[in-house]
Order: structure tokens, then sequence, then C-alpha cells
């Protein structure tokens, strides 16, 4: 997508209302919405002011080799999803925000403006399947040694591939 | 190799002055220097919460950026630390003895527990969760179990739901009982560090006697638990009950009232309601600021909505009443617990289903067909249809999560567990803003991480 359709897209999102995104219902009750990635931080921006006052999860997942995946119509599935569980104190509900993520521009928004407490999970989305997530205050890796290479969690990544990777140790790269 | 995110903009490069020993690293985990660190990220060191509606903000701009390093002292604080309860390690910008900053750096325990889960069948892989958060295994299982549960749509019997309940309830107790231990042992009391100890063996052996192991049953299985509760084991857990329950007010004497337990525990390492909402804390931690939040009765899974119970809730978020809140939760336990023997119902301790429960030991002898449905559960696994589920209990610690996304074969194609202590770690630079460094050790006991689950 070049910058003014980017540019384009984000004016037309700013009037999307959060009752756009397709939606259905999880297997424990929840609200499940999909939204697209421009359309992802004021979403939730929107949950927040409707009363989800936790940001429970924030989670990445590699669809890659997932042929039967469901989704709505209306959603082009992509590679990478990220998927953010919401919980209201007060209306005792959750929601599940499911955002498709590009293989080639694997970048999302970050949460931590809205939600401070996202910033743990997001480093460890970041951490184990390398989703960006732009506006993120510190992404480092959180569970991995800081000189990892690849990201675990993914699914081409190369199971045993080297045996032990520390910073002093001789390595086959 | 994967190339996503490795464009130059993606990666983050400490400065020039801390040579890497790596050019694969996005950035350094540790404290860095006031002047290299980003704003936003040194508000979060100095315990900000940002954005907050209301209450206390520490705003990043107004700290002190270019303070003088011979005021100030970067210090190490684990991995290797006796009250660091396992491996956390700690980095603590110190002013004498004040603590201006704090940086949670984990990872030392981390063994791939989400992707081993991804290799295991849904057969196997309670036994790969019960060893997260080691502290409460029975937890982890049901979380697990009631994931696979979801997708299967398998229907639990009633017995086997109480069975489970009475368990994870035992579990809390037992939990409870070892941070009672732990936090005892942290600030110099050792005798209850031996008294908690005493009473979680009780527990412990009552697993052994059902279970088989005192630890990392595996349990609690999708479709069920793995046996049957013990002959006379209604007794035994009247003896359990009674013990605890009239111990807990030997721990009222030895340190509720105490002086000095006091002095460590008061008004040390406050946190409000909504610092504690906005930084996705649950559990006691959560409850200690007020807010009455416990899935067992907010959102009721297995029985809990049959049984009456309290949820403790404290007023003002300090140290002392996490203590108050995780003593009157082993009462509260055990009051569930005797409601449980009461009413435990007779029947099946798994579902009868041939595809997801294997059949009785005796019956593979005579029936051709339970050999095969034996020998293919324990080979292939069962098949879990597609779909994805989020599936939360309430565990010692807080909200426990799974989100479970299966592609309809016998393995589960991602399992992402929400480990509460991994999300309360996020509270300490917060709770330790402005402290004393020996009340850091109090902090962490209180906040009460399990580095298992946090590394998973």
């Amino acid at each position: 997508m070049d910058a003014r359709a980017r540019v384009h897209r984000a004016a037309r999102d700013a009037h999307v209302t959060i009752e756009a995104s397709p939606t259905t219902i999880g297997l424990g009750g929840e609200t499940v919405r999909f939204v697209g990635r421009d359309a992802y931080r004021s979403t939730v921006a929107a949950l927040r002011e409707e009363g989800y006052e936790l940001c429970v999860d924030v989670c990445g997942v590699d669809y890659l080799g997932h042929p039967g995946r469901d989704l709505p119509e209306g959603v082009t599935a992509e590679r990478f999803e990220v998927v953010v569980n919401l919980l209201s104190l007060s209306q005792k509900a959750r929601t599940r925000i499911r955002v498709q993520v590009p293989e080639h521009d694997c970048r999302v928004d970050s949460l931590f403006e809205l939600y401070p407490g996202a910033e743990a999970m997001e480093r460890e989305a970041y951490d184990l399947l390398g989703i960006e997530f732009v506006g993120h205050p510190d992404l480092s890796r959180i569970l991995m040694p800081e000189d990892w290479e690849g990201h675990p969690l993914r699914k081409d990544y190369g199971v045993g591939r080297v045996p032990v990777q520390f910073k002093e140790a001789p390595g086959p790269r | 190799m994967t190339t996503g995110v490795r464009d130059s903009s993606a990666v983050r490069r400490v400065p020039s002055e801390e040579p890497l020993t790596a050019l694969t690293s996005e950035g350094s985990q540790e404290l860095l220097r006031r002047r290299d660190t980003p704003p936003a990220q040194l508000g979060r060191e100095s315990g900000a919460v940002l954005r907050l509606p209301e209450g206390p903000v520490l705003d990043p701009g107004a700290i002190d950026v270019e303070r003088p390093e011979d005021e100030t002292m970067i210090i190490n604080m684990g991995p290797q630390h006796p009250s660091t309860h396992g491996v956390l390690r700690l980095m603590l910008e110190l002013d004498g003895e004040f603590v201006l900053r704090t940086k949670p750096v984990i990872g030392y325990l981390h063994t791939g527990m989400e992707k081993t889960a991804e290799e295991l069948t849904y057969v196997q892989g309670a036994t790969n969760v019960t060893r997260m958060d080691y502290l409460s295994p029975i937890t982890n299982e049901l979380c697990f179990s009631m994931a696979v549960e979801s997708l299967l749509g398998v229907e639990v019997p009633e017995r086997a739901v109480w069975i489970r309940m009475l368990m994870s309830e035992l579990n809390r107790m037992s939990s409870h009982l070892m941070w009672m231990a732990t936090n005892g042992l942290d600030i110099g009391s050792t005798t209850m560090m031996i008294y908690g100890l005493r009473e979680r063996e009780m527990i412990l052996a009552f697993y052994e006697k059902t279970a088989g192991l005192r630890m990392n049953l595996n349990y609690v299985r999708p479709g069920g638990v793995a046996a049957d509760l013990p002959d006379g084991w209604q007794d035994d857990v009247e003896v359990i009950c009674d013990t605890i329950d009239a111990r807990t007010y030997e721990y009222d004497d030895l340190l509720t009232g105490q002086p000095i337990f006091h002095e460590r525990m008061e008004g040390v390492g406050g946190l409000t309601a909504e610092e504690a909402l906005a930084l996705g804390v649950t559990g006691p931690l959560l409850r200690s600021t007020g807010v009455p939040w416990d899935l067992r009765r907010s959102m009721p899974y297995l029985r809990y909505d049959e049984v009456a119970f309290d949820v403790i809730v404290g007023t003002y978020g300090d140290n002392f009443d996490r203590y108050a809140i995780r003593l009157n939760e082993i009462r509260e336990s055990v009051r569930i617990v005797r409601q449980v023997v009461r009413r435990m119902p007779p029947g099946d301790y798994r579902a009868q289903d041939a595809k997801v429960t294997p059949p009785p030991r005796g019956r593979i002898d005579a029936s051709m067909e339970a050999l095969i449905h034996h020998f293919k559960l324990f080979t292939e696994g069962f098949r879990v249809p597609v779909g994805e589920t989020y599936t939360a209990v309430e565990s010692p610690r807080g909200e426990l999560g799974m989100y479970l996304v299966s592609d309809g074969s016998a393995k589960p194609f991602r399992l992402h567990v929400r480990g509460p202590s991994f999300v309360n770690l996020q509270a300490v630079p917060l709770l330790m803003r402005g402290g004393l460094v020996s009340d850091t050790v109090t902090v962490i006991s209180t906040v009460d991480p399990v580095m298992g689950e946090v590394d998973r």
C-alpha cells in the first residue's frame, strides 16, 4: 500500500464505528471482532471507552500451514494474527479482537498508550513471533536472549537448528 | 530463516558506547543509563502508569534524565538470589537506600513450553502445562482441559466437575500456604516457613494418594480426571480442612498482630485500583486494591456458582492487604472444600467417550474395540475440531488464560498461555517506586511470581 492509499484509508477508517467490523460469537460466549490494522487501535480505544477496563491478553498466532481457517466474510486471511482479549469488569463480558497481519509488513499499532499492561505481552509477541508493535516504548526481546536469531514460535522456525545458542558459544553461524 | 522484520527500521540498537556482541540484537533487555533510555521506557521503569483518568500519575517528562551518575548506582538483584523466588532478575537504580528505577529482566527459565505444546498431542498436553505454574499444577491442567473440552464439545460428568473443584481448592490452599512460607522466610520469620511447608505437606500427601504424584500431577485431563478419589477420601480431606483452618489462627498469632511484621508490610508497596487495572493486574494483587474481581464469583466456571464463599478484598493495596487476602482465601477455600465434600455426587469420574478418554483397564483384555481405542488414543491422540477458544480460570495468582487454536489435527496448532504472574510482574516497578532496598524483598514476595509461569 503506498502512502497516499494509506492516508486515504486512515481517513476513511476514522469514521468507522466499532459495529462495522465483522463479528462472531466465540465458544465462551464472548464477542469476537475482526478488525483491519488501520482500525485496530481506534476500535480498542472505543471499547475501552465502552467499559473494557482490562486488557487481559495480547498474543500472536502464525497461521502458516493452517488452510481451513474459519473467517467471516470480508476478512482476508493473512499469515499472522494478533489476538487481543479484553475484559469488562463492570459488564462481566469479554471481547476478542483479531487483526490480520501480513507477512511482508509485520507490524501493528501498540496498545501501550491505552493499556500500559499490554507492554510485556507485546514484547512477548514480538520476541516469539516477530510482530512489530509501532509505538511500543521498549520493543526488545523478553524471554529469549537478546542476541537470539529468529522468532521461535513461527511455524517455519527450525526447531533444533542450533543446539545451544549463547553469547559466548561459537555457533555454526 | 524468516525475514519479516529484519529491515533496518525494525531493529533497535543500543547506543554505540555499549558494544554488542552480536549484530542481531534488537536492544538491551537491561536497565540502561538514563540518557540512553527512551522517555516512555524511563517513565515505566520509574513506576509511571501512563494515561490514567485520575489518580497519581508520574509524568515521564518530569523525570530527571540528566541525573549525574555519581549520585546513583545501578545494581543487579538476581537471577540467583534467595528472595527472588526462582530466577527473577531485577535491575535497580538506587539513590543511597532508595529505589529510583526498577526493571525486571526475565527469561532465565524460558523452556519454550508454548512451542513444545505444538508438538504434543492433546492427551500429552496436560503433562506439559502442569509444569508451568509449578505451585498450582491443577489450575493449569484445569484450564487446558476446559479449553480442549470447549473445542471438542465434550460434556464432563458431574462427579468429575466436583472432583476438579475439590482439587483446585486444595491447590489454592497449598499454593497460598507455600506463599505464606516463603513470605515468612523473606521477612525473617523462619518459623512461618516451617509451618507453611508443614501444612502444605498434608495436601501434597493427599495428592500422592489420589494421583500418584505430589507435584505436576497430570490429574485433570480432557474429558474428566485421571482417577477416582481414593477410599476414605472424605476423612483425609476433613482432617486437612480442620487442621489448616485451625492453624490459620496460629498464623494470626504469629504474624498478623506482630509489630515487626506490621512495620515490614503495612503501607509498603501501595497500589491503586486504577493503576492495577491499567497494568492488567489480576488476582490477590487486584483484589487488594478493593476491586472485588474473582473469576470464581464473577464469571463462574465448574460449579462455583453453587457453593458459598466470600471474595476477599483489601482497601489500601499494600503488602499487608495482600497478606491478609491470601490468609483469608485459605479459609474460604476450606469453606468451599467442606461444601464439596458434602455435595460430591456419585457417578463417573470421566466422560465415557471412547474417542476422548481411555477405556478401563479391565475392558482392554475383553474387548477388541477397547484395545483399538486405547491404542489409538495413546499413539495418535484424538482430533479436535477446527476453532479457537480462550478459557480462563482463577489461579491462586490471578487470571490464568489459555488461547487454544486447533487446525483439526491431534495436536494444538497454537497454545498461548496468559500467565497471571507474567502480567502481575509489570506492577513491580510501580510498587517499588521510592521504596527502600529492603522493601524490594517484601514487594517481590507479595506479588508472588512463579517463574515457571512467567517464563514458560
